[in-house]
């Protein structure tokens, strides 16, 4: 019965950050009736993404991380397959640089995301334009990278409570 | 055998990392042109996680209304005096309106006049905002079971929200008007010309192809036309607020930021039917 139970408990451990970005995206999608706020509502399945890629890639994998972004996309109504890619491409970015980031202090993890996010929102901004065939106004990704950058302090030191309380193993 | 384990495993992981980007990239292109897979795999995702949503935003407008009635309480007094006034004013109006009605229903009846069919409409609350910035949508948490059909117009309080553009089980992704991809005949109100409501992500829409020379002031209320009969014609959907350089620019009606519920409008459109007869028009909408 502990086995089991300690089977469960490491299921639990290797879901616990796809269930935390899921949370994420359906946070980010609820109605909260700010005018102009969800057209530069934080990306904060990047952050998600950026967090777990740096400090723990074994519990979001690269496939994770594009399944996180396919539910983004299917639910926010945007081009289908652009989260996916940019979750993935995230994670990937993370998982090559980690070695330098994982072991800096704050600061450059901060930094480091600031630059990955900034990637990201251009990214997606020159995406959805090509894909509309319809120039966005660039100021909107300028807005969203910058709240989604402030963000990101309050999201890691959630998530950096949430693995020393229960994903430390044993 | 460890030596020669690790670069497999890395070619794999690579290999592997390189397939999810090809992955993403043809969905992108797929997606583009094949549009009824998206909506399948969209609304099939809508309708997993749309009664999550739904638990969330109940207590989210729950709050909204809260923090708004601790608002009034504050101006109460005012509040109450411009009541008052609305009050007076708008019974004169019921009066008026009460003598049109039997006025417009006698002469129907001289004329013969066959009425626009009977819409009914279902209430569903609005469950996620839209999430990207480059979209203008909204997710309610109604779909086929509840009656809801694509196309068909969502309305808010004071007017149209949008057009139904996908739709699953239990849930449906209304358009906004504003959205780059919103496409609504409409008519001005005094002067019954016509034009076409298309939105380009901003706050107010425009007003395209009216004719040319047409006279347009701000303030003019803009209906639906009925047009293409996807909408039924006479909605309420804005007001005129800017013309300028000859672009007429309309602010809806509808607040999208405090849209907790919207009405999905079922319409029919008229179809010539003889008596005895199959319906004319066979799998038309």
């Amino acid at each position: 019965m502990p086995g089991f139970v300690r089977r469960l408990r490491g299921f639990g451990r290797r879901l616990a950050p796809s269930l935390f970005g899921v949370a994420l995206i359906l946070l980010a999608l609820l109605p909260f009736g700010l005018p102009q706020f969800s057209s530069v509502m934080p990306l904060l399945s990047v952050i998600a993404v950026y967090y777990w890629g740096v400090y723990r890639p074994d519990l979001l994998p690269a496939w994770a991380a594009f399944a996180l972004g396919l539910v983004e996309d299917a639910l926010s109504g945007g081009p289908l397959g652009l989260m996916a890619l940019v979750l993935a491409l995230v994670q990937g970015v993370c998982v090559s640089q980690r070695r330098f980031l994982a072991g800096a202090g704050f600061v450059v993890g901060w930094s480091g995301f600031a630059l990955v996010a900034g990637g990201a929102a251009l990214f997606i901004w020159s995406v959805s334009s090509l894909y509309y065939l319809h120039l966005f106004d660039p100021r909107q990704a300028l807005a969203q990278w910058a709240l989604t950058v402030f963000a990101y302090p309050l999201l890691a030191w959630t998530f950096l409570l949430a693995e020393r309380r229960m994903l430390q193993p044993g | 055998m460890m030596r020669l384990a690790m670069p497999v495993k890395a070619m794999v992981q690579r290999f592997a990392f390189l397939m999810l980007v090809a992955l993403g990239t043809g969905l992108l292109i797929v997606g583009r042109a094949d549009i009824a897979l998206t909506e399948r795999i969209r609304t099939t995702v809508a309708d997993a996680l749309t009664p999550v949503l739904s638990a969330f935003a109940e207590p989210l407008a729950a709050g909204r209304a809260l923090a708004e009635r601790a608002h009034e309480l504050f101006r109460l007094h005012e509040e109450n005096a411009r009541l008052r006034e609305e009050n007076a004013r708008l019974l004169k109006w019921q009066e008026m309106a009460r003598r049109l009605e039997q006025d417009n229903a006698r002469l129907r009846q001289l004329l013969h006049v066959t009425i626009d069919p009977l819409t009914s409409f279902v209430t569903a609350r609005v469950v996620g905002d839209t999430g990207g910035s480059y979209v203008r949508t909204m997710l309610v948490n109604a779909g086929l079971r509840d009656g809801v059909q694509k196309g068909q117009v969502a309305m808010g309080e004071a007017g149209v929200v949008g057009r139904v553009a996908e739709v699953g089980q239990r849930s449906a992704r209304v358009l906004l008007l504003t959205d780059l991809n919103s496409r609504v005949p409409v008519m001005l109100e005094g002067s019954r010309l016509r034009g076409i409501l298309s939105g380009d992500n901003s706050e107010r829409p425009r007003v395209e192809f009216l004719p040319g020379n047409s006279q347009v002031s701000p303030g003019d209320r803009v209906l639906t036309s009925g047009h293409g009969g996807v909408f039924p014609p006479g909605l309420p959907v804005g007001f005129v607020a800017s013309i300028t350089d000859g672009i007429v620019r309309v602010q809806p009606f509808a607040d999208y930021y405090r849209l907790d519920m919207v009405s999905v409008v079922r319409y029919d459109l008229p179809r010539p039917v003889a008596e005895g007869e199959a319906p004319a028009l066979p799998g038309r909408r």
